[in-house]
């Protein structure tokens, strides 16, 4: 049989002739470095502005200027390098990679080579099947190019300079990833850790994040690792698994017909879903990467290492491993509570103002249910919730304290998300508070047996599905105001 | 009362500190004996309109606490100079107005200095003799049809032809010093990280060095104290106590050991060579100085460690004049036409040549062979001065192989020409401070320069042996006009 076969979840096996194929990913994850200026010029890096508006002339290469490092995005560089647990590297070094391009002011990119300022290092990914470590080789610091703009007009490529030198982090992974589940989890995981670190916003849709994706396959089980193809420059984690398992596919394809596969460079058509040659190894460029000379060795020393360190938030890791042992979520809660800072935030601050009495179980179903579906909806991030923490938590207060039901809390949610209300005068305003007298409920619901008087019998003979039955009508007869618990021990005691 | 043009810097700053004569006047001589001396071919573009009003201006609002008060400077062209063309001596640049200043420039002009015009020099700085200006030869005032050198050949030809009271040039592997030493005159390059880089037209940044030239020792003093600096827009500055380099100058060099590499001593060198250095050495021991001979090994790579380094720093320096943001763009079928086409009308052949060298050594394959084995190698030479140093505090060399030669001469033969830089190259190398006097005449009755290298940082004893060797030599040079009209 040919096809995909899957063990588990996240593997990605491909069987062909009876010989089964794991692919090999690595990727090379380009990160913009979040910081207000260019990493070698005072430019502003702000998104969306005018074209060529933010460009100084060290950004587009004028005679005799010279770039001049930016402190900030050094840090920004390290930070994030111990975020992923990596080697600082004391000196590190920049190079001039050579390449003739129109949006290329300089004809060459700054960019780090032998010596990069972050070494090796790793990241932990939270699959179905357990936790999986992925590598990484090296990050580096680079400048960005500019934009070329072939569809403006008809005669002439236009090129847009506002993003020409500013500062990218390349984070290269080794190949340690197997599959596009993987690869969703590890960028996923790479653009949380940023994020926590304030290091790059990860917007992919503002190109903030992109990756080189590097595939190649195997036999299952083999230790060697096949010829790769790099697939350029793809900007979402979506068109990066397609990338993959077309390019995947191919490869086995070229095997099984005996043939060899060509270690090339390839661009991903995310209109056809298929990757295309853009250039052999022999066509390869010679970058004649050489040291800047405009540019003194970078030396960071280790006070300064460990000043940055000591700025360090709690990341990813530590936080869900809090939340286990402090608010008793479980290992699948925590993950999703973490995954983005400020989910992590949010819940954090629902909990705090929870006060004593807190209900951890109700908090995290209200967030990561109600919640979330409402911002779906919205199409918006949680960053931008029409909900404030302090108000989710007193409606969350205000269940547990049985002052309403859950499904009265779901009226007031949906009242709440228009202009952040406080649920207590949603409450009062509307009379939604639950009924728990029981002298009350009594009188409803013998009104209830006695309008009922059949169906109570066919119930007392053991038709016990019936009991939903009463319990709806005393719903509805309270308005949804009734307490569901009171309701039924009364129910149970009167029929 | 002397010709203006044929003062001092230093005697036309007491001029006019004394009220003897305004900045106009000043400006004025510069600028009539400028226009008379149109065949020399060393102005690229004047600016002598500006000038004159701007001495004006000086003059209604005198400010004599300045260093350089009112007095006008042409400069290479190679500076970059806030609306006023700047060229590099390149087609490619022919057009190009820069918004800026250059760090050096602006401390002239804030120290009361006022631009003349922008002088000729080889393409990009690549040449000794400025034959390779795309603005055509510069005539050396010494004679007629000699080269004046180069790359500073402009620089140094206007200011020996007394068009400019002093100037400044760069040097990367000699470009300040062996114009200096054809033209009779005295050209220092100091040491890498002295003076910005900012808004220089880059050759070999890791070479590339603003030096002053003057007529004598002490004006390069007075203009190096102005143009050196530390500057946060260089990263390759260096920011260190600089001396008040003029005031501080002194011919008592009692005792200051002067070293002779016997390196220098080359196959081939002209016995009028050999002879000017010996009398140098004599010159500097009736100063009092210690003469010590010592041996720098590695000196017979420089040259060829020089011509590594300087085209793979050029090759990639020069891949920003691509049509694309400012100067010629020549028009073609697609981009790449377009960069073929611009850069084949807008380079020279000498520039080209090296572009191609560079690229060449910077590829793949080739890159441990010769760009990775230069740079262990100029550790080498770099290590030969150090431990010198551990025995003198300074060097004695001839500047140049030879007297200038005649236009055309060596424009064919690339080898020979480069060998023009044998003694000038190892300074750049290895970043130090180095000076040409001028020390005496060949057969032709042609100038010739004998050089003094420093310890890094210490431009004041190269000023300071130049300084009282320049007394003992005596040197005048033998300028007839010939060239005015």
């Amino acid at each position: 049989m040919d096809g995909i076969m899957s063990k588990n979840n996240s593997e990605y096996l491909i069987e062909r002739n009876d010989n089964i194929y794991e692919v090999v990913i690595g990727l090379e994850v380009h990160a913009q470095v979040t910081s207000n200026s260019k990493l070698f010029s005072p430019s502003s890096t702000k998104f969306g502005a005018e074209p060529n508006t933010q460009v100084s002339l060290v950004d587009a290469a004028f005679p005799g200027m010279l770039p001049v490092i930016n402190e900030y995005c050094v840090k920004q560089a390290i930070k994030t390098g111990i975020g992923l647990k990596a080697k600082i590297n004391n000196k590190s070094v920049f190079d001039r990679k050579n390449y003739f391009y129109a949006d290329l002011p300089q004809g060459y990119q700054i960019s780090q080579y032998k010596y990069p300022i972050v070494g090796e290092g790793n990241v932990i990914l939270d699959m179905p099947e357990g936790q999986k470590q992925v590598g990484i080789e090296r990050l580096h610091l680079e400048q960005d190019a500019g934009k070329s703009i072939h569809d403006v007009d008809s005669s002439n490529t236009l090129v847009d300079l506002n993003r020409s030198g500013v500062a990218l982090m390349e984070i290269v992974s080794k190949p340690d990833l197997r599959s596009p589940d993987e690869v969703n989890a590890y960028i996923k995981k790479l653009r949380s850790i940023m994020r926590y670190l304030g290091t790059c916003d990860g917007n992919m849709q503002e190109g903030s994040l992109r990756a080189d994706v590097n595939v190649s396959v195997r036999i299952k089980g083999s230790t060697d690792l096949g010829t790769r193809c790099e697939i350029k420059n793809v900007n979402s984690i979506k068109f990066m698994q397609m990338a993959i398992i077309f390019e995947a596919n191919r490869q086995v394809d070229l095997i099984e017909e005996g043939e060899e596969i060509d270690q090339e460079t390839r661009l991903f058509d995310t209109k056809k879903n298929e990757t295309r040659s853009m250039r052999s190894k022999e066509d390869a460029h010679d970058y004649r990467y050489f040291p800047d000379p405009d540019l003194l060795p970078l030396e960071v020393t280790d006070e300064f290492i460990n000043q940055v360190k000591s700025e360090i938030p709690e990341l990813p890791d530590d936080k869900k491993k809090r939340f286990i042992d402090e608010f008793k979520v479980s290992p699948y809660e925590a993950t999703i509570l973490v995954s983005d800072i400020d989910t992590a935030k949010y819940f954090e601050e629902v909990v705090a103002k929870m006060g004593k009495n807190r209900d951890m179980k109700l908090a995290v179903n209200w967030i990561t249910g109600e919640l979330f579906a409402a911002l779906n909806n919205k199409n918006i991030e949680i960053a931008q919730t029409p909900i404030s923490a302090k108000n989710l938590a007193k409606l969350i207060n205000l269940i547990k304290n049985g002052t309403i039901s859950g499904k009265i809390a779901k009226t007031i949610f949906e009242l709440m998300l228009d202009g952040d209300i406080d649920p207590q005068i949603i409450v009062e305003e509307k009379g939604l508070k639950q009924e728990s007298d029981p002298k009350a409920l009594e009188a409803l619901i013998d009104k209830i047996i006695n309008d009922n008087r059949e169906k109570a019998i066919e119930y007392k003979q053991g038709k016990e599905k019936l009991f939903g039955f009463f319990v709806g009508q005393a719903m509805k007869a309270s308005a949804g105001k009734a307490n569901p618990q009171l309701i039924n021990e009364i129910l149970k005691k009167k029929l | 009362m002397t010709e203006i043009t044929s003062l001092s810097l230093f005697e036309l700053i007491e001029n006019i500190k004394e009220k003897k004569i305004s900045s106009n006047e000043v400006a004025k001589s510069f600028v009539d004996r400028s226009e008379k001396s149109k065949k020399l071919n060393a102005y690229v573009t004047e600016n002598f309109e500006n000038c004159l009003k701007l001495s004006k201006e000086f003059d209604n609002k005198p400010n004599f606490d300045l260093k350089l008060p009112g007095i006008p400077i042409a400069v290479k062209d190679l500076f970059c100079t806030n609306e006023v063309r700047t060229t590099a001596g390149s087609n490619i640049l022919n057009n190009f107005v820069p918004s800026y200043e250059s760090t050096v420039t602006q401390n002239i002009w804030n120290e009361g200095g006022i631009l003349l015009g922008k002088l000729n020099c080889d393409e990009f700085a690549m040449g000794s003799s400025n034959e390779t200006s795309f603005f055509g030869n510069v005539q050396n005032p010494i004679a007629k049809d000699l080269v004046p050198g180069g790359s500073s050949g402009g620089s140094s030809s206007a200011l020996a032809a007394n068009l400019t009271p002093v100037t400044i040039g760069t040097d990367t592997g000699g470009s300040i010093r062996q114009p200096a030493s054809f033209t009779g005159t005295v050209g220092l390059k100091p040491t890498y990280g002295s003076c910005s880089r900012y808004g220089i037209v880059a050759f070999a940044s890791s070479l590339d060095q603003a030096g002053p030239m003057s007529k004598d020792v002490k004006d390069s003093s007075i203009l190096l104290e102005v143009i050196s600096s530390f500057d946060k827009k260089d990263s390759t500055s260096i920011d260190f106590k600089r001396n008040n380099y003029s005031s501080e100058l002194t011919r008592n060099i009692k005792g200051i050991k002067i070293g002779i590499p016997k390196e220098y001593r080359v196959d081939g060198m002209p016995d009028e060579i050999e002879k000017l250095w010996k009398k140098g050495i004599e010159y500097a021991k009736d100063c009092g100085a210690e003469i010590i001979d010592i041996s720098l090994p590695h000196t017979s790579y420089a040259l060829p460690t020089y011509y590594i380094v300087a085209p793979a720093e050029a090759s990639s320096n020069l891949a920003r004049y691509d049509g694309v943001k400012y100067g010629l763009r020549s028009s073609g079928e697609s981009l790449i036409d377009m960069y073929e086409k611009t850069r084949s009308e807008g380079f020279g052949e000498e520039v080209k040549r090296r572009i191609m060298i560079g690229t060449y050594v910077l590829s793949s394959g080739y890159y441990d062979a010769y760009y990775l084995k230069a740079q262990k190698v100029r550790q080498l030479i770099k290590q030969d001065f150090d431990q010198a140093y551990n025995k003198v505090d300074a060097i004695l060399t001839p500047s140049t192989p030879s007297s200038a030669f005649k236009i055309g001469e060596k424009s064919n033969d690339p080898v020979s020409m480069y060998l023009n830089d044998i003694f000038t190259v190892p300074v750049n190398l290895a970043g130090l401070p180095g000076i040409s006097i001028p020390a005496g005449t060949d057969k032709n009755n042609y100038p010739l320069g004998l050089q003094i290298i420093g310890k890094p940082f210490d431009e004041q004893t190269v000023l300071n042996v130049a300084y009282s060797m320049e007394e003992k030599i005596n040197y005048k040079n033998n300028i007839t006009d010939w060239w005015m009209e």
